[in-house]
This record gives C-alpha cells, sequence and structure tokens, in this order.
C-alpha cells in the first residue's frame, strides 16, 4: 500500500516555497480535467434548456450590434471612414470577434461567482472553474464562428487558405480575454464594483479599437487605436479569416507572449488567492 | 504503525464582525498573501474582529470519531472549514493523512435545471470521481436515494428532502475516505432514511478518522468517541468520555423561564426538597436514587370554580420526560379554587439519568384550556457515578434460575 498522501494546511504563503507550489498547481490543472469538462457540460446545457431561444443567445447580441451600426453607417448618422472590405462585413466579424473576447474576459469571474456556494464548502482544484470557463468560451465561440463563416460565404467572400490560420486568432483572443478576466477575479470576488465597472470599460476599449469603426488615419485616436494591444488581435484574427494579409503580425505575437505570460502569474495568483476570497465571501 | 490521521495544533482563526472591514481585510490579506507573507499577521486583531477559533489542538486516528459541539457560532464549523482546506487558518498547523471525504453541503454543485441523473455526475467530479467509475456506480447510487422515477426531473422540482437524498446518496455510494467530516448532515429526511444514512456513516467511520459536527446530542453519544465542547471559539473540554463532554454542553445551556397562557394564573415559586431539605443555588445537584419532593406555590383567578394543574420534568432539550398529574384523593384532577396555593408534590426516587433538568408547570381549567404554562423552572443536575442510556435508569435485581431440561427458544 502507498504511503498516504499529507496535506499540511498553515498560515504561511505557499509562496515561500514557489517550486512546490507551481509544481502543485499544474497537478491539481491536470487533475481538474474532468471535472472541469463536466461543470461546462452543466453550464450548457443548463444555460440553454431554459431558454426558448437556446443557441441563438449565442449570437443574438453581436447580430443586433452588427444591425444597429450598419444602420447607423447607411442612415448618415455615423460617418465611419473607407474599409477595405464592405462594411456590414467589417462590423459583422468585428463585433462578433470582440464578443468572444468579451465572453472570455467575463467567464473567470462569472464561473467563479456563481460557484460561491460549492466553494465555500467542498474542496475541489479550483482551477477546475477557469478551464470550465474557457470551454464554455470555445464552446459559445463555436457557434459564433460557425455563423459568421456561414454568412461570409452567403456574402460572397473567399477566405483563402489564410483562414486555416483564424482559429489562432481565435484562440489567442481567448487566452488574452481570459488572462484580463483572471486578473480582475480576486478584487471581483470581494467588492462587486469590479463586475459592474468592466463592462462600461470594455464599452469605451471597443470604440478604440478596430471593432466597428476602421482605425483612424492620423491624429491622436489613431496612436491610440495603433497602442491599444486589442488592436492587433482583432486585425490579425479578421484578416486571417478575409484572406488579407495580416498588418500587426509582429505586436500580435508580443502580445500573445505577454498574455500568455500574465496567464501564469493571474493563475497563481488565483489559486492563492481562493482561501482568502472564500473566508470572506461566506458569512 | 502510528495511524494518527489528523493533527491539529495551536490553530486559531479570526474573523471580522463588520461586512465593510471584513472587505477590506479581505484586501488586504490578498495583498500580503501574494508578497508570499504569512497569513494572520502577528496574531493581534484588528479592529472589529474576533477569534473564531482561539488555539484548538488535537490529534485523531483512524477508528476515532471525535464530536464537535457547542452552541451556534462556537467555532465548530470553522474549524471543520480550515480542516477541510477551504480557508486558512491564521495560526497553528493542521496536518492530514490520506484522502479526505466530506459530508458537507450535500448537493452542492447541482444545477436546478438538470436532471438528478446529470447532476449524479457533476456532483462526482467535484467530489473528485471519474466518470468511468459513477458509470459502474449509477444504479446503486439511483437505489441508495429511493428517489425512483424522480431521477429523471430536474432538480428544481425536487423537496428539500429529496435533494439531500440524492446528495448524500452520490457521496455515500462513492467516497472511501480515510479522513471523514460530517456537518449536520441528517437535519433533513424522513426516518427511514436517516437510519440508513446513519448505517453507512458507520461503515466509513469504523475505516477513518472522523469528525462531526452536530446539535444532536443522542447522535454525538452513540457515534462520537470523543467530544470536544467548543464555546467562542475556545475548546471548554475535551474527552474521551463523550458523556463527560455532553453533560458540559448542557451545562452551558441557560433553562430560561418561559411562560404562556392567559395569565389568569400564575406560579409564585417552586421549590425542590430532598430528604426534607431545600435546595438552593442557580442549578443544585441531587443524587440518583434520592427521594425528592416539590413545594409549589401558584396564584388562581376567577371567575372559574376550579383549576387543576399538572408537573413536569423536563430534560436540557426541553423534551418532557416525567409528567406527573396533580390529583387530590380519589385519583380525579385536584380541584383548585381562586386564591393562592401551596402544593406539596412527593416524586418519589429519582431515577432520571445524569443530566439537567427543569420543571414546567401547567395549569388549566376543565376544559383543558391553559391559564398558565411555565417551563423552566428551578433548574436541577442530577449525578450518578455513570451516564447511561435511557432517560430513566432503573437497576434491577435478577434472580439465577435454574434451567428447565427442554430449553425452548424465544424465537421458536
Amino acid at each position: 500500500m502507498n504511503e498516504p498522501a499529507i496535506t499540511v494546511y498553515t498560515p504561511d504563503s505557499p509562496l515561500s516555497n514557489p517550486l512546490i507550489m507551481v509544481r502543485e498547481m499544474f497537478r491539481d490543472l491536470f487533475a481538474s480535467r474532468e471535472l472541469a469538462w463536466r461543470l461546462a457540460v452543466r453550464d450548457i446545457r443548463a444555460q440553454y434548456r431554459q431558454a426558448f431561444l437556446g443557441i441563438l443567445w449565442a449570437f443574438i447580441l453581436p447580430l443586433a450590434n452588427t444591425v444597429t451600426w450598419i444602420f447607423l453607417s447607411r442612415a448618415g448618422i455615423v460617418s465611419v471612414g473607407e474599409t477595405a472590405l464592405p462594411y456590414p462585413v467589417y462590423v459583422f466579424t468585428g463585433t462578433m470577434l470582440w464578443a468572444i473576447l468579451m465572453d472570455a474576459m467575463n467567464a473567470p469571474l462569472q464561473q467563479t461567482n456563481a460557484a460561491r456556494g460549492m466553494l465555500a464548502k467542498l474542496n475541489f482544484p479550483r482551477e477546475a472553474l477557469v478551464v470550465s470557463g474557457i470551454y464554455l468560451t470555445l464552446f459559445n465561440a463555436g457557434i459564433k464562428i460557425a455563423l459568421l463563416i456561414g454568412a461570409l460565404i452567403l456574402l460572397g467572400m473567399n477566405p483563402g487558405w489564410n483562414a486555416l490560420l483564424f482559429p489562432l486568432g481565435i484562440l489567442s483572443l481567448i487566452l488574452v480575454g481570459t488572462a484580463i478576466g483572471l486578473l480582475i477575479t480576486p478584487v471581483g470576488m470581494l467588492y462587486t464594483d469590479v463586475g459592474r465597472a468592466l463592462p462600461l470599460l470594455m464599452q469605451f476599449l471597443m470604440y478604440l479599437s478596430p471593432v466597428v469603426f476602421p482605425t483612424p488615419k492620423e491624429g491622436w485616436a489613431a496612436t491610440l487605436f495603433k497602442i491599444n494591444p486589442l488592436t492587433p488581435l482583432i486585425l490579425t484574427a479578421r484578416d486571417w479569416l478575409t484572406g488579407f494579409p495580416p498588418e500587426f503580425l509582429g505586436y500580435f505575437l508580443a502580445v500573445n507572449a505577454a498574455a500568455l505570460a500574465l496567464l501564469l502569474v493571474v493563475l497563481v495568483a488565483y489559486r492563492l488567492a481562493m482561501p482568502i476570497l472564500i473566508e470572506r465571501m461566506s458569512a | 504503525m502510528n495511524d494518527t490521521l489528523i493533527k491539529v495544533d495551536g490553530v486559531s482563526k479570526k474573523f471580522c464582525r463588520s461586512l465593510k472591514k471584513s472587505l477590506w481585510y479581505g484586501l488586504q490579506d490578498l495583498g500580503n498573501e501574494l508578497r508570499g507573507r504569512r497569513h494572520g499577521g502577528s496574531g493581534q486583531l484588528r479592529a472589529d474582529e474576533f477569534w473564531a477559533v482561539r488555539d484548538a489542538s488535537f490529534e485523531l486516528s483512524r477508528g476515532e470519531c471525535l464530536g464537535l459541539i457547542g452552541h451556534n457560532g462556537a467555532g465548530k464549523t470553522t474549524l471543520l472549514r480550515m480542516l477541510n482546506g477551504l480557508i486558512k487558518p491564521d495560526q497553528g498547523r493542521i496536518e492530514i493523512r490520506g484522502k479526505v471525504g466530506a459530508l458537507i453541503a450535500l448537493g452542492a454543485g447541482f444545477n436546478p435545471i438538470l436532471t438528478g441523473r446529470e447532476n449524479i455526475y457533476t456532483n462526482a467530479s467535484v467530489l473528485g470521481l471519474s466518470k468511468r467509475y459513477v458509470d459502474a456506480k449509477l444504479d446503486e447510487i439511483i437505489d441508495y436515494s429511493e428517489i425512483g422515477d424522480f431521477i429523471y426531473t430536474p432538480v428544481q422540482n425536487y423537496s428539500s428532502g429529496m435533494s439531500v437524498r440524492l446528495g448524500f446518496s452520490v457521496a455515500a455510494v462513492l467516497i472511501e475516505p480515510d479522513v471523514l467530516f460530517l456537518d449536520e448532515v441528517l437535519a433533513v429526511g424522513d426516518i427511514g432514511f436517516v437510519i440508513k444514512c446513519l448505517n453507512t456513516m458507520r461503515r466509513l467511520a469504523a475505516k477513518s478518522a472522523v469528525v462531526f459536527v452536530s446539535h444532536d446530542m443522542p447522535l454525538v453519544s452513540t457515534f462520537c468517541t470523543r467530544v470536544m465542547v467548543m464555546k467562542n471559539g475556545a475548546t471548554l473540554l475535551d474527552s474521551l468520555n463523550p458523556a463527560e463532554g455532553i453533560d458540559r454542553y448542557f451545562s452551558l445551556i441557560k433553562h430560561e423561564q418561559q411562560t404562556s397562557g392567559t395569565g389568569e394564573a400564575r406560579v409564585l415559586g417552586l421549590d425542590l426538597l430532598v430528604d426534607g431539605e431545600r435546595l438552593t443555588g442557580e442549578e443544585p445537584s441531587i443524587q440518583q436514587g434520592s427521594l425528592a419532593t416539590v413545594a409549589l406555590r401558584i396564584q388562581v383567578d376567577g371567575p372559574r370554580a376550579c383549576a387543576h394543574a399538572c408537573l413536569f420534568i423536563d430534560d436540557e432539550a426541553m423534551m418532557q420526560v416525567v409528567c406527573t398529574p396533580i390529583h387530590d384523593a380519589h385519583s380525579e384532577m385536584l380541584c383548585l379554587p381562586p386564591g393562592e396555593h401551596l402544593l406539596e408534590i412527593p416524586l418519589g426516587i429519582i431515577e432520571l439519568n445524569a443530566g439537567k433538568y427543569s420543571f414546567m408547570v401547567a395549569i388549566f381549567d376543565a376544559t383543558s384550556f391553559s391559564l398558565a404554562r411555565v417551563q423552566g423552572l428551578r433548574p436541577f443536575r442530577v449525578f450518578s457515578g455513570r451516564r447511561e442510556w435511557g432517560k430513566i435508569v432503573r437497576p434491577a435485581v435478577a434472580q439465577l434460575r435454574a434451567l428447565p431440561k427442554k430449553a425452548s427458544t424465544l424465537s421458536g
């Protein structure tokens, strides 16, 4: 018989032993595969079973957004600069990609908040919540992408071989979204302000990204667009899908590398934060 | 082989009374944790904080069951949550060997929209079990839960008892822990299921070290080999004799006087006399087997011609153990006309089990309409060399007889 595992709980921060902590984190991440999958299946089923429109909800919001912007530009209420793509395609791909990013960004806080009851009473690998959030985002993204590709074919777009790289664009959106979402989760679990401020901030950011507007050619707005790390993500994914050569590939790779590093750091932070958050959320 | 599975050494935990401050401290703790600092600071309380658990220590081996008892807010559940690794201790050290199982929050993670069957899988994977393992045990779980066809119904349509049943079944069938935590698991459920659960808990407990939190003292006394009494976070008593622990727990409860009824009758006083001596003090003790008498002074108001009285002895849980209707010489209910009365009531030999008791007096009219009902009068304790099972202890002397030639068995 194997010597049983010994678990020790002390007030010391696991950071005093970083190697062991990181090893345990990856062990838990690995161990939580099935749980994450189960939780995602549970959430997907529950999400759509109680809705009459079912999976349509995965894209109704970006679709409505697209229609609004096409209307605004056609009616001349808002004048949008020239786009290389037909504007409806531009705005549709933009809002869909943005919606995927937003899903990914909201997922960690949402999943952790929804699991409060479980967290307060059961010990399970907390990383499973993050992973199940990613599964959920991927599933919803799949529906959006299917619709997006269908619409592009209907509109007569031929993306060409570059489209095979498009899934990478989606993954990088989810990577960046998850990293940012996970970064704000610990504080967001304590103070609801974070969860409320996020949509506000992101709406503002959307207008600073080439989602519904093309990148301005000059002026301070152009500089803001260029600095915005979300710009290369949206542009590259859209370029791959619509058959254009990506313009900001270097920046795109840099943002992804940074997001990956950030993700590792915030995963550690999330793990460390959980017992402290649980202590505060269940009185 | 040393089979100590749980080692708890000087564990303390602080909580905060104010929500705002609690959140703010949480943020500070978060910052400290991320900077690699020790949790809980130097052991001082910040404003509005208090010790939810203070310096708890014990060791527990396989086959032992520790009952944690105490009032609400004594720190039992907090201690259990630290043992389970949900929250960090502020001081001390906890060491757990082997696989941990918990029957806490049964059905946590259930999604109300999904069917019972779907939820079994989710719940099991939260407990760390694979789908393949659950597949093999699914029928057993469903049988155990006795839920029948409801297994295909969304859990939101279950009664609270049914959800708990399902949650318990998943855990009970699937886990094989070395260390088992139980927290008020049997609060819901009908008696048949509770008995089944108890048997399962006994089966699991025989092979593990168990920490059991409950307010159900009969359960604690049958289940636990050891009892720890907690009050305001501190360990009052840690005893290998559960009876002693339970006695201590009950001594924490104040039997407060509670009065109901119309007020047309009042209890003016109740004295307990043992061997002719009036007992004084907050909670006098009497020896089991002594002869006791009650002197009861009551006031009855008009206009009724007659009021009747009944005297009860309540146990520590305020359950009536002895009922003494007050009769006259003809075995009829004694008629108490309006006015003040002093009644001397012989109780006979006190055969009550060791424990804490108090009196209740009920005064009512001929139609059983309640005029006064006073609980928690003259609390007293019964002591004896040992605490037996049962409310009444009545030893008997048996006669040894010669066996008949052809022994017949009872069961036939």
